[in-house]
């Protein structure tokens, strides 16, 4: 089912991975926490949780300050920290190639930027005047910041790009990147996306719109995607970056392959601006764009990562987008909703997920949807829960779907890879 | 009362260590910011900011300018504070 059109410098794998989530400080620790069904979220302890009816979020399992010096923190706003301790993880992960700069890129992803810098300035503005506004302010605050910060840290001189698609950020910028290598702008692309949004204004903004869970006194049952008694999702934080090269360049260079981005595809409802379209007509456009372009049919695919954010209404559109648009092939993909352990990571889901769906083919073992007690009963698909599924043999093909506010869909199918 | 030169000096050690992680026994008179401390623009105006609020002296922009080593910068904030 390779799509015999591609080349080899065309075919785009990933050999690096690298994350830092409410789940765990890196990659091995996340991937060990989801297949064991543990979950990342816990009441906040910030003085302002009082002022909001949403008392519970997914902090990262370890702080940046345990990790960089005070001086580099300083000057970064936490999304920019988050995304240089993944794509540090990631590059090391890859064997560090030695990649000319000019052959370098650099796509990180960030749903909405550094919100934390912002509101923090501006406290100190109001408090303490103009003149005390810290001048790395403006760099800090910018979505591109994170995505300069690694392209300073890997001298990547081919293109720092910041794509920004709310929750499906992180997926658009992989997708991105890997059109990068096909287009032969870059040999090697370090991709993924990070968030910081755990703040009162933005969780306010979340909770007015009644997207949140208020399960406050069971933080770790509150994100329960395709459960009867899902109330919201719950507002985690994390970066996700994976390394993307061609399949020649990374043959050429014996490295570890993990699976290759088979296809992507990207389009937008022009529907409404924070509701799926009811038949999720533009998700499930996403999802055949994407097995189409692995060359791929629906009954290829085993294994679907599902956006699913524990919102009632998002969950079941997705059903029926995965449904339109793997027909009757759909019973044969296990699907898995990782964020009922992670928590909706928004520009950081689509990278962190992709890691995931990838771990998933590498090591043919589905994570769990945990907390899922009472499946909905028009959530028809063959979730997987309790324990990891373990996959089948042979050259496997899966999804993994993101979908963002402002009606933004993007899937992208991975493929195992013959060592 | 007006701080002392190597009370000055610790203080804005303190404050250089702080901003750039330079460690502050490396902050001496001799010192050019921008040559011997690879302090860019940005950092030095933080630096200058703390450093205003912690002798509780004022240095205009245009002053920063010519404080090129850290001895300038000693001796501009023990006149300004005197």
């Amino acid at each position: 089912m390779t799509d015999s059109r591609l080349t080899d410098s065309q075919r785009v794998v990933v050999t690096g991975l690298g994350a830092t989530t409410p789940l765990g400080g890196d990659v091995a620790s996340t991937w060990s926490a989801m297949l064991a069904g543990q979950s990342g979220v816990r009441v906040l302890t910030e003085d302002w949780v009082d002022m909001l009816p949403v008392h519970i979020a997914a902090p990262v399992a370890v702080d940046p300050s345990e990790i960089l010096p005070v001086p580099q923190i300083r000057r970064m706003d936490r999304s920019g920290q988050f995304a240089l301790i993944a794509a540090r993880e990631a590059w090391a992960d890859a064997g560090s190639p030695d990649v000319d700069p000019e052959r370098k890129g650099v796509v990180i992803a960030s749903g909405i930027g550094g919100v934390t810098t912002l509101l923090a300035a501006y406290d100190t503005l109001k408090e303490r005047g103009a003149r005390r506004v810290l001048p790395m302010t403006v760099p800090m605050l910018m979505p591109n910041g994170p995505a300069a910060v690694v392209g300073l840290e890997l001298t990547a001189r081919a293109g720092v790009h910041t794509p920004v698609s709310a929750c499906s950020s992180g997926a658009e910028a992989i997708a991105y990147a890997v059109d990068m290598i096909r287009a032969g702008r870059a040999d090697v692309v370090a991709a993924g996306g990070t968030e910081a949004a755990i703040h009162v204004l933005p969780m306010a903004g979340f909770a007015a719109m009644q997207a949140l869970s208020t399960r406050n006194d069971e933080p770790e049952r509150a994100s329960r995607p395709y459960d009867k008694g899902r109330d919201g999702f719950v507002l985690g934080e994390g970066a996700g970056v994976l390394v993307l090269e061609s399949l020649e360049h990374a043959r050429a260079r014996g490295a570890r392959i993990y699976g290759e981005i088979a296809g992507a595809g990207i389009t937008a409802d022009a529907h409404h601006m924070a509701q799926p379209d009811p038949v999720g007509a533009g998700a499930a456009r996403a999802m055949s764009m994407a097995v189409a372009g692995a060359g791929a049919t629906p009954s290829d695919v085993v294994h679907i990562n599902a956006h699913a954010t524990s919102t009632p209404v998002g969950d079941v559109a997705e059903v029926g987008a995965i449904r339109n648009a793997l027909g009757d092939a759909t019973d044969g993909a296990c699907v898995s909703g990782t964020k009922s352990m992670t928590g909706h990571l928004l520009g950081a889901a689509g990278a962190v997920e992709s890691i995931a769906t990838l771990l998933a083919l590498y090591d043919r073992k589905a994570p769990p949807t945990t907390n899922l007690e009472d499946l909905d009963d028009e959530v028809s698909l063959d979730v997987v829960r309790g324990e990891p599924r373990d996959l089948p043999d042979g050259e496997l093909l899966a999804l993994n779907n993101s979908f963002g506010f402002g009606g933004h869909n993007v899937a992208l199918a991975f493929r195992t890879v013959q060592a | 009362m007006a701080a002392s030169e190597q009370e000055i000096l610790a203080g804005l050690a303190e404050i250089v260590n702080e901003e750039t992680g330079i460690a502050t026994g490396d902050v001496q008179p001799a010192k050019s910011f921008t040559d011997d401390l690879d302090i860019d623009s940005l950092s030095m105006m933080t630096i200058v900011v703390n450093a205003e609020e912690k002798f509780g002296v004022r240095i205009p922009d245009d002053d920063v300018k010519g404080l090129s080593t850290v001895g300038d910068a000693v001796s501009y904030i023990q006149k300004a504070s005197a």
